[in-house]
């Protein structure tokens, strides 16, 4: 272990000292593989130049270009999708306001005919109710007669009984009739 | 024991040799590293892209995320008409990007047995930093003709001013293509060689003091505080690895706007 460590310094050292007698240069100055390094890098750099240029770049470039486009038509799909709902949205409002312009049209011609009805039908009503009362008042009025009449009968053959009974004087039942008639006509007047 | 030889990092070793119009182009650790990128790149990305989804997943995110930030960079540095050098300004950042993570590995299954930082030699960031200012130069002339000179005049300078100012810019648009591969290459191995001095100095440090005793303080608690540093240092070089990718591709980005639209 204490020994191979020297050993190999002085390997390396014999190793290196070797390298530098090859060319007795600094490496990036030795123009020993000048050639060689340009004839490479040629190769190397065209075809990483081709291979970025043909096939790599454009597909990267398409992609970006593909994504920037897929974003820009979503937006305008959504603006679209945007536009669309407030139309519809306009549209239901004003269908809104039509029906309920149309409910109160509705309303006022039903409430119109009913009360065309109710009144025709209160004066049907009202007319055979007047008929009725008509006929009723006529009754009470021959009722009315009637009974005067008898009242009248009864009040003379009453009379003709009363004098005949406080004076005893017969009185005929037309004199009778004639007092009678004058006392009712004087107290109708 | 540890190799604590901090440029052993970038050394390059051949794994199949290959020579063509009398040029060396073996496949070395530097290639396979290369290799991983592109093929850790376009695997992680066919596979994070293979849903498609609407709602991404995780690795779907990134891999978008990714792409958003490169596009607002390009669109922000270069305007619209910049979107045209995007897939190349994307190649360019993820590429810096993957192989400056990749080296970020201490020990990777790799020629060599250790990892390689692509962007940690100058030829590659050379090369790259070339490519951006060619390809400038030759799309700013095709696109714009002589009117492409505009770019070395800059409109609203007083004219005698531009006696100085057209100097000035002609050589800072010829000194370009230095500036822009040197930063990255200079980050990178910097960065790469002081994380892995400190590293050293925990083994170096602990091997010193090794049979030192004071008291019952063992020696090789000195190897802590170069093991901080290296713990701070590594998730630096994290910032740093994504920074000069990120730093790479806006340069790219602002010197193709010139070839765009120069007068500016």
């Amino acid at each position: 272990m204490t020994h191979a460590p020297h050993s190999e310094v002085a390997q390396h050292v014999a190793d290196a000292a070797a390298d530098h007698a090859d060319s007795g240069v600094f490496p990036p100055f030795d123009p020993t593989y000048f050639a060689s390094q340009l004839f490479w890098l040629t190769i190397f750099f065209v075809i990483l130049y081709v291979a970025l240029d043909r096939f790599i770049l454009p597909k990267i470039k398409t992609t970006i270009e593909d994504r920037r486009d897929r974003i820009a038509d979503d937006l305008d799909a959504a603006a679209q999708a945007k536009a669309d709902a407030e139309a519809a949205g306009e549209a239901y409002e004003k269908s809104l306001a039509e029906a309920r312009t149309k409910a109160h049209v509705i309303a006022a011609d039903t409430r119109k005919a009913l009360d065309a009805e109710i009144a025709k039908e209160t004066a049907g009503v009202e007319a055979e109710l007047a008929t009725k009362q008509e006929t009723a008042e006529a009754a009470i009025r021959k009722a009315k007669e009637k009974a005067f009449s008898e009242v009248r009968g009864i009040a003379t053959t009453a009379t003709s009984a009363a004098v005949a009974a406080l004076a005893g004087v017969d009185v005929s039942e037309a004199d009778a009739g004639k007092a009678v008639d004058g006392l009712l006509k004087a107290k109708e007047a | 024991m540890a190799d604590t030889n901090p440029i052993k990092q970038f050394e390059i070793h051949e794994v199949f040799p290959f020579e063509a119009f009398g040029l060396n182009l073996a496949f070395t650790n530097s290639s396979y590293f290369m290799m991983l990128t592109a093929v850790l790149t376009i695997g992680l990305f066919t596979i994070a892209m293979s849903s498609r989804a609407l709602v991404p997943n995780r690795a779907q995110s990134v891999a978008e995320i990714i792409y958003g930030f490169v596009a607002d960079m390009v669109r922000s540095s270069a305007g619209q008409e910049g979107l045209r050098f995007f897939p190349f300004v994307f190649t360019l950042f993820i590429f810096i990007l993957v192989a400056n993570m990749l080296g970020m590995f201490p020990y990777f299954p790799a020629p060599g047995a250790h990892s390689f930082t692509v962007t940690s030699h100058l030829i590659v960031t050379v090369a790259m930093a070339l490519l951006v200012w060619l390809t400038v130069v030759v799309y700013g002339v095709y696109k714009n003709g002589a009117k492409f000179l505009r770019l070395f005049v800059p409109s609203g300078v007083p004219w005698p001013l531009l006696f100085i100012v057209t100097p000035i810019e002609i050589i800072s648009f010829i000194s370009r293509p230095i500036s822009h591969s040197v930063r990255l290459f200079a980050n990178m191995l910097a960065g790469h060689i002081l994380l892995k001095v400190f590293a050293g100095f925990v083994v170096g440090l602990a091997a010193w003091t090794v049979g030192m005793e004071w008291g019952p303080i063992p020696g090789y608690i000195f190897g802590i505080a170069p093991f901080a540093m290296t713990l701070g240092l590594t998730a630096l070089e994290f910032l740093v690895a994504f920074l000069q990718a990120y730093v790479f591709a806006v340069l790219t980005c602002i010197y193709l706007n010139d070839a765009l639209h120069p007068g500016h």
